[in-house]
């Protein structure tokens, strides 16, 4: 054994060392968090969750008003922001390629991909709620939507770059239209990866908070008036953890880990579609 | 003198007239003249980068798809310039079919593959669509290995199947021409013997272009075969003549395999 074949051992092992002690830290959290809202959202669940609204303070009730509030939204954001979505991922894939307009939408869509969320709860603030007078579900819903457009506008259009030129070009050489392979051939290959940039879309918006703050804000009652303020988990959540009442802790607790576990299956479900995505391409 | 003019009238369906291609300023095609007869195999070979698959793109204006490349002189089909913008370029690619080097068959199910192209044009009942797609497949030589998966996926068969798919949805659509892009290069030696099989039988029915890298295979399948080089057309004429007695120096070698 000479020196440098022990050089490198040694070098190997500090090095792998490294990156696992590095690894075990990031995850440390990431479980700790998961473990600290799974058990106490296990403790304050209780099936009135579903049943009862929020309650007064320090009274006894469930969520079952934001819940609703929170999939009426969410819902609407999705409606409003999967098809302007999926259109603009197209025209950037399909027809901007290369060119001035294409390439300006994909430099601010990427921008705006990381646009803090709140920015965009006070520009709805100001296009909506100022005009309007008062906050508003539908407010809400629209700035979730902006929230999600960015994301759908990503994955579709580089969905449809992984479809071959190839097949593009055999639909057009039989005397297709270029909208008809578009619609026909190119989305059919790039189908399930297009869903599965939506529920990632939908998974990243279901736990926003600031936006909403802004705009739908909240509503201690059952209101499915999109016109007025409506009650959603992540505003309830926010407002019940920092009150003074350990009912209330209970139930954001247990909002927590209403929005964890649907977030978990819109990932779940994400990734098991991408896995098909894949193995379509091999 | 004795009288050269063969027993069955040779016409001519596709005609190259001073043709000449660029890629932006890259000229890749100079001057092209050349007859594609009716219902025969014509082969172009050549080097890499020769021009012969631009050449065959131009015959169905594939080329039109990407920005800065353009043709200039006249391509005609029946005696009609399918370079002119009045040219239906629907029509056209219905006219003059073209499979390509990769198989592409599309996402769907072997049914709709074939149907697909059919769609664009006609509007058939269940019944007389049931009986194009069995035709098309048959055509290709493919039917008797699929009648039973029509509903599988397209991307379920094999390279070699895939390819006979890909021409059995070309001729679905009835065109005159068929454009065929090295369609045997990506193929194992059976499943190209199959291919080559099929365009002896393909050619009573369509005029068949096809570019190949493979002299044998010219060899095989054509009745006139296109040597070019550098994007010019160094020689045109019957397969025997160009293969036994080429009159040009640089066909003899290419041929000999002494460079290329």
């Amino acid at each position: 054994m000479d020196w440098r074949y022990f050089r490198r051992r040694t070098l190997n092992i500090f090095n792998l060392s490294g990156s696992v002690v590095a690894t075990i830290f990031g995850l440390v959290w990431l479980f700790w968090i998961l473990w600290t809202t799974l058990s106490y959202g296990f403790a304050a669940f209780d099936w009135t969750l579903f049943t009862q609204n929020t309650p007064a303070p320090g009274g006894s009730g469930g969520l079952a008003n934001s819940i609703v509030g929170s999939l009426i939204m969410v819902g609407l954001a999705t409606v409003i922001g999967t098809p302007i979505g999926v259109l603009a991922g197209t025209y950037l894939a399909e027809y901007g390629k290369g060119n001035f307009m294409g390439g300006t939408i994909h430099f601010i869509n990427d921008i705006l991909l990381s646009a803090p969320s709140i920015i965009v709860g006070l520009f709805v603030y100001e296009l909506v709620v100022i005009r309007l007078g008062h906050f508003s579900a539908i407010a809400g819903a629209l700035a979730l939507a902006i929230i999600m457009l960015p994301v759908v506008i990503r994955t579709t259009e580089e969905m449809l770059r992984l479809v071959p030129n190839s097949l593009r070009e055999a639909a057009l050489a039989l005397g297709a239209p270029r909208w008809k392979m578009i619609t026909q051939v190119a989305y059919r290959g790039a189908l399930s990866g297009i869903i599965t940039g939506v529920l990632l879309a939908v998974a990243r918006i279901a736990g926003e908070t600031a936006p909403l703050l802004f705009t739908a804000l909240n509503n201690q009652f059952w209101s499915t008036d999109l016109m007025q303020p409506m009650a959603n988990l992540p505003v309830v959540i926010f407002q019940f953890a920092m009150s003074p009442y350990e009912q209330w802790h209970a139930l954001a607790w247990a909002g927590s880990l209403l929005i964890t576990l649907s977030v978990l299956a819109l990932s779940i479900a994400a990734r098991t579609l991408l896995r098909k995505v894949r193995m379509d391409q091999s | 003198m004795t009288n050269l003019t063969p027993a069955v009238a040779v016409t001519s369906k596709l005609q190259a007239r001073d043709l000449n291609f660029f890629y932006g300023k890259y000229q890749a095609l100079k001057n092209i003249n050349l007859d594609i007869a009716t219902n025969q195999v014509t082969a172009f070979i050549g080097p890499s980068g020769c021009g012969k698959s631009t050449l065959l793109r131009v015959f169905n204006r594939m080329y039109e798809l990407y920005p800065h490349q353009r043709a200039t002189g006249e391509i005609l089909l029946e005696g009609e310039n399918v370079l002119s913008p009045r040219t239906d370029l629907f029509r056209l690619r219905a006219r003059v079919g073209m499979v390509f080097q990769k198989p592409t068959p599309f996402p769907m199910s072997i049914y709709d593959n074939i149907a697909y192209g059919v769609r664009l044009y006609e509007n058939l009942g269940k019944s007389v669509m049931d009986e194009r797609v069995e035709w098309a497949l048959q055509q290709a030589a493919l039917w008797n290995e699929v009648k039973d998966i029509l509903r599988q996926s397209g991307m379920s068969l094999s390279g070699g199947q895939q390819q006979r798919l890909c021409i059995a949805r070309a001729i679905a659509v009835k065109p005159e021409v068929v454009l065929l892009d090295e369609p045997a290069s990506a193929l194992d030696p059976i499943s190209t013997l199959k291919i080559e099989e099929l365009i002896y039988e393909l050619k009573k029915n369509y005029t068949i272009a096809i570019v190949t890298h493979n002299m044998q295979q010219a060899a095989r399948v054509s009745d006139y075969t296109a040597f070019m080089y550098l994007g010019e057309m160094v020689e045109f004429g019957d397969t025997n003549t160009i293969f036994t007695n080429p009159t040009n120096k640089q066909t003899e070698d290419y041929i000999t395999g002494r460079y290329g």
